[in-house]
């Protein structure tokens, strides 16, 4: 009897500890590899900390902050910012329309829509270099495809150096992160395409509404949740992203594609860690700022 | 009340032009690089400077993909992606499958402390966490070690990995362990023999999607690795010589590289499409 008593107590015990139990090991790489190295990185903003020069690394403050937002360098932080803006702005905004009109269709009856819906996917699945260097190579100035095929049509009659000019740098990796992005958003909001009532849209038939109506005041108002947490998921993804950047142009022509991320790599790059840190925390910070409405969304969504 | 009876002349040009062309037009957009990957690969570097461009190659050459296995060692890269892929995936899997079982079928003090913390992980910048780690990998000598790129990709594949698996979870009813644990077996036991052979397929594609993002990943491992612990990404880019492009070799490489990520994500493809929907379309 006292054996089965103690059992039981011991038994309470465990069902308390085991849920901890159980998260430790995630735990333990998330403060490893994610909250130290954070730590980390605010006390190296604080730092001048350039590993090509080690034996002159001190604390210095809030000098890089200051250099960052008010000092000689603060003129190339804030065309990166603007950059940053362009490039989040036109390849999410083209992400999120071409993504929505796929949907659209992928949401109709043909024969082969499983077939379509898995080829259209495969940008997806590519790796963020290679997309970068198979379209460097359509952009080409000199034996891209995209040259000739825009010469044999007629539309211009010159080849263009598509990633050497500074008008049309930003256009075409735009179009090169548009086309990596579109999968996904295809994706979630055919999902949600699939999940709204047909009941709406056959009383819609009744009244007699037309398609354009049926999309206004039916499908986009249904899809409002899908749409608002793909975009901020984009948006976020988009803003961290370096590779394709880096590797199309590298921020050029004259910094004309230089975002705050693929600044801060190359920064970083050059071992400059200090103010490197100090820029990656600003850029957190403000897309923090950007990001709220998504946070509270999905803290919202936690009781669930 | 659907409307067959008019089915006539008129609603097939419709079809036509609002359905069946612009998903042709969406895939050509979508499909046309890698075609244009694979005719470079199976170009020479002479064909490759030919004028006018060639659409059809007509006497296709493997020589590239030779050359790419022979001088530049190919096989080499792909081992160290093949070995830190396959490593970053156990440990995800391991630590996540756990930690998103506790939050699926525990309510505990301080769950909704650990969720957010999961769930903000994924907002950190790359470049914000880069630095960091960097200056931490080089001074516990794990730089230039694939096991750097093994704990620096568990930054996002972990709490992406304890999100995904949650929702699978959350979607499985209690009732399927309970009645196990009524009949005497242990919650251990009561995971591994009753739920494990139903979340299985979820945990492979799970894996699958997390097996794509180390494979794949560019940023960190151009600045972690070196000759010896490159990953196929940064030995893609390292293709980019100083004299010229050599587009044929990277075309090479890159079908080379992509090919077994799309094998794997095609079989996974439904349960990992339904998983990562699941929140977005609830909400």
């Amino acid at each position: 009897m006292k054996n089965v008593l103690s059992n039981s107590i011991k038994n309470k015990k465990l069902k308390v500890v085991w849920p901890y139990l159980l998260l430790l090991p995630a735990l333990f790489f998330v403060v490893l590899v994610v909250a130290y190295p954070i730590i980390v990185a605010l006390k190296l903003s604080f730092m001048d900390y350039d590993l090509t020069r080690l034996y002159k690394s001190q604390f210095i403050g809030f000098d890089n902050y200051t250099s960052i937002l008010f000092g000689s360098t603060s003129k190339r932080f804030f065309n990166s910012l603007m950059r940053t803006i362009e490039w989040v702005f036109f390849g999410v905004g083209g992400q999120f329309l071409f993504g929505f009109c796929l949907a659209l269709l992928l949401n109709q009856y043909f024969k082969g829509r499983g077939i379509v819906r898995s080829l259209s996917l495969i940008p997806w699945v590519t790796p963020g270099v290679l997309i970068a260097l198979m379209w460097s190579w359509i952009f080409d100035g000199n034996f891209g495809v995209l040259n000739d095929l825009l010469i044999r049509s007629g539309i211009i009659n010159e080849k263009i150096a598509f990633l050497a000019n500074k008008q049309t740098a930003m256009p075409s990796v735009v179009t090169t992160i548009i086309w990596q992005g579109i999968p996904f958003f295809a994706l979630m909001i055919l999902a949600g395409l699939q999940n709204i009532s047909h009941d709406l849209y056959e009383a819609a038939d009744i009244d007699g509404a037309t398609v354009w109506k049926k999309l206004i005041y039916i499908t986009i108002p249904s899809l409002k949740n899908t749409i608002f947490v793909t975009t901020m998921l984009r948006i976020i993804w988009v803003t961290n992203s370096v590779d394709v950047i880096f590797n199309m142009t590298n921020g050029g022509p004259a910094n004309a594609t230089r975002t705050l991320s693929v600044y801060i790599y190359q920064e970083a790059s050059k071992l400059n860690m200090g103010y490197a840190s100090a820029m990656a925390i600003v850029l957190s910070l403000l897309l923090m700022v950007v990001t709220i409405p998504y946070v509270r969304n999905s803290f919202s969504n936690l009781e669930k | 009340m659907r409307k067959t009876y008019i089915k006539g002349n008129k609603e097939k040009t419709f079809r036509v032009l609002f359905l069946y062309l612009p998903i042709m037009l969406f895939l050509i957009f979508l499909l046309f690089p890698f075609y244009w990957m694979l005719v470079t690969s199976l170009k020479t570097s002479q064909e490759i400077r030919m004028l006018p461009i060639v659409y059809f190659p007509s006497s296709p050459s493997l020589d590239s993909y030779r050359y790419l296995f022979e001088q530049f060692n190919f096989l080499h890269p792909l081992r160290n992606s093949l070995f830190i892929a396959v490593l970053t995936t156990i440990i995800s899997l391991t630590v996540s499958t756990l930690a998103a079982y506790s939050f699926s079928r525990f309510r505990f003090k301080g769950r909704n402390f650990f969720m957010s913390l999961f769930l903000l992980n994924n907002m950190f910048p790359t470049v914000l966490l880069l630095i960091p780690l960097f200056t931490i990998m080089r001074s516990i000598k794990l730089l230039y070690t694939p096991y750097s790129l093994v704990l620096s990709y568990t930054t996002f594949t972990i709490p992406f990995s304890i999100w995904l698996l949650h929702g699978y979870l959350s979607d499985l009813p209690l009732t399927i362990e309970e009645a196990a644990m009524v009949d005497g077996a242990s919650r251990p036991k009561a995971f591994l023999a009753v739920l494990m052979p139903i979340l299985l397929p979820c945990i492979l594609a799970t894996g699958v999607y997390i097996f794509m993002q180390s494979w794949n990943e560019y940023t960190f491992a151009v600045l972690f690795t070196n000759e010896k612990s490159r990953t196929v990404p940064v030995a893609l880019k390292m293709l980019v010589g100083s004299f010229g492009v050599q587009w044929e070799l990277i075309s090479a490489g890159g079908v080379i590289t992509v090919i077994p990520v799309c094998i794997m994500f095609f079989f996974a493809q439904k349960r990992l499409v339904s998983g990562l929907t699941a929140g977005a379309v609830k909400g």
